[in-house]
């Protein structure tokens, strides 16, 4: 190794160094493998994804049903708790585990799907400002700078609490409030691809605007694009959770985390697990979510190292 | 410096005039704001004649004139749920939101700055690694939670600062922990990448062969030039802490705008709702606005 170093040094491309042929696929596949917050924040997301999934066939107990000799059981670690329950129940009598489980599955679907609606009305504006320029560009510019001022969880609230607060309408008015990094991140990546020469060379071979921005530009902002999702989607499952806090969002009986914890809000200081277990759910979702971006912001930056170990 | 002024004030003053009509027309075009009123099983007759006793059967246009024209006279309308003059709510409940949202930003400056510049004085050191730590961590926080915890912590096991009502400066503390916590990280991220930058430049190094060193170099020196977008960045953060102030205000019992916009919206009180989201997004255009002046006015390479 020492040996291998030292010639290294001497003649640094005499040796068949790997790290100067690797294809840029191959060279994303070694940066994500030795970076460590990608990997941890990956992994817990597909434990959590693997139990939003199949938790709820495997664990086959009915988040809805009550039963009402049964109220308020601590959880198994507590005294008094059992194997049957082992969160224990809620105030209700149901079981509190699987009511966390089907929340799994309510915060990753409006997350994921809100972070898609906000993507797509981001990326269209942004692409059509930073290919366009001039006055689309002002007037998209413009529509971010009202975008920004408006309060977003006061607006989501008031809009879902009135129009009928249901998981579409959760889902289109958190995307439609949460689009600015998209639009912000997209625009600035087309007005430094839409100079290079490829597609130069697609518009002298007669490619139209519509063409050269579907297969030679969006393409390629995909990369940046997808570290924005990545945060968007932690961002919009906490304002998911913030709404159904505080009764705007998500209603009763369907068991969204933010629901959860303003229904054990009441009996905080005796039951204090009805609190704190939706709160380490959705706080270990939204970590590994959030180191994910992260990890894939340090992967996707072509400046950053690829380490030689 | 008044040429950048007047310009940056004809697109704020463009901006909140947009604002206006779009707050005005989601609020009153794409809610029924009869219907709201009613409650979802009224009856058709029912709806009809709470239309035609507030006026919503009029054009919505004619309707947006009066109420924008109401508000340089100072009325803000009358609400429905209070039964009041929406002005005398504003003025009521605003001392409460404000002094909440100048502590919280005390508190992210409080934690972030110094934090940030340690981060960035020993880069990749534990304290740089505990840094990163609790920006994730108050990254993945929801606010509400934290204020849940803190209220069982603080209730049960230190029982020092109270936990709920606003009657004195001590029970903004907690709330303003929570509300400065969700600016922590991108506040010290930016003062972090800020002086690493300022300090890897020429001018320090040239600071540095002339004899300082220490505290007094990364004070005098690099500081300075590191704080600036830090300090543009903290405007927008309390422009924020209004509109954000709605959770924090309703764990914590605290009778500000914020709760007053929650219990609008349950009591689906359109008149205040929509002021609420107005003054909030004004608040924020005034507080950019701030941060842009004052930016121009510490850096004139701005100044364009």
């Amino acid at each position: 190794m020492i040996f291998k170093t030292f010639i290294k040094r001497l003649f640094p491309r005499s040796f068949d160094d790997e790290i100067y042929n690797l294809t840029p696929k191959d060279l994303i596949i070694r940066k994500s493998s030795n970076h460590g917050g990608f990997k941890f924040g990956l992994s817990l997301l597909l434990i959590i994804f693997l139990f939003a999934i199949f938790g709820p066939i495997i664990f086959d107990v009915s988040p809805y049903e009550q039963d009402l000799t049964k109220r308020l059981l601590p959880p198994v670690w507590k005294e008094g708790g059992s194997w049957e329950y082992i969160f224990g129940t809620d105030g209700n009598g149901r079981d509190y585990f699987a009511r966390i489980l089907y929340g799994t599955r309510i915060s990753l679907t409006i997350g994921f799907g809100a972070a898609c609606v906000g993507m797509i009305i981001g990326v269209t504006l942004g692409v059509c400002a930073g290919y366009f320029g001039g006055w689309v560009d002002q007037i998209v510019s413009y529509l971010l700078t009202c975008q920004l001022a408006l309060p977003g969880l006061l607006l989501a609230m008031t809009i879902v609490f009135l129009i009928g607060p249901s998981i579409t309408v959760v889902i289109f008015v958190i995307g439609a409030t949460h689009w600015a990094f998209f639009l912000v991140v997209s625009r600035s990546a087309t007005q430094k691809i839409k100079n290079l020469d490829y597609v130069t060379s697609a518009r002298a071979i007669g490619a139209s605007k519509f063409q050269i921005i579907m297969r030679d530009i969006i393409p390629n902002t995909f990369s940046q694009i997808i570290v924005i999702f990545t945060l968007e989607v932690g961002i919009a499952i906490l304002n998911e959770a913030s709404l159904s806090f505080l009764g705007v969002g998500i209603q009763p009986p369907t068991p969204s985390w933010g629901l959860l914890i303003a229904e054990g809000k009441e009996a905080i200081f005796f039951q204090p697990w009805l609190i704190i277990l939706p709160g380490i759910a959705l706080f270990t979702l939204v970590v590994s979510i959030n180191m994910m971006g992260d990890g894939l912001r340090d992967i996707t930056d072509p400046n950053s190292k690829v380490s030689e170990e | 410096m008044l040429r950048f002024i007047a310009g940056r004030l004809i697109v704020v003053l463009s901006v909140g005039l947009t604002l206006s009509i779009v707050t005005f027309f989601l609020l009153n075009y794409v809610i029924d704001p009869a219907q709201a009123i009613a409650g979802e099983d009224a009856l058709f007759e029912e709806i009809e004649q709470i239309r035609e006793q507030y006026g919503f059967d009029r054009s919505i246009t004619v309707r947006y004139f009066e109420w924008f024209s109401g508000i340089f006279q100072g009325d803000l309308g009358i609400s429905y749920y209070w039964n009041k003059p929406v002005i005398s709510l504003l003025i009521d409940r605003a001392p409460e939101t404000i002094t909440l949202a100048l502590m919280s930003v005390s508190v992210t400056i409080l934690i972030s700055i110094p934090l940030g510049i340690l981060a960035a004085l020993n880069p990749n050191s534990l304290i740089d690694r505990i840094a990163l730590g609790i920006a994730v961590t108050a990254q993945a926080v929801p606010n509400f939670w934290l204020g849940l915890i803190m209220i069982l912590i603080f209730a049960l096991a230190i029982p020092i600062f109270p936990v709920s009502g606003d009657k004195t400066l001590f029970h903004f503390v907690l709330p303003s922990i929570v509300l400065g916590a969700s600016s922590v990280p991108a506040v010290m991220r930016l003062m972090r990448t800020g002086l690493l930058d300022v300090i890897n430049a020429d001018f320090i190094r040239t600071a540095r062969s002339s004899g300082f060193y220490g505290w007094r170099l990364v004070f005098n020196h690099a500081l300075r030039n590191a704080l600036l977008p830090v300090v543009s960045v903290l405007a927008v953060q309390l422009g924020n802490k209004f509109g954000g102030s709605v959770i924090t205000e309703s764990v914590f019992a605290i009778n500000g705008l914020g709760r007053l916009a929650l219990e609008s919206i349950l009591g689906a009180d359109i008149p205040t709702v929509q002021i609420l989201v107005f003054v909030f997004a004004i608040i924020f255009l005034f507080f950019n606005l701030l941060a842009d002046i004052l930016n121009a006015y510490l850096d004139p390479r701005l100044r364009l």
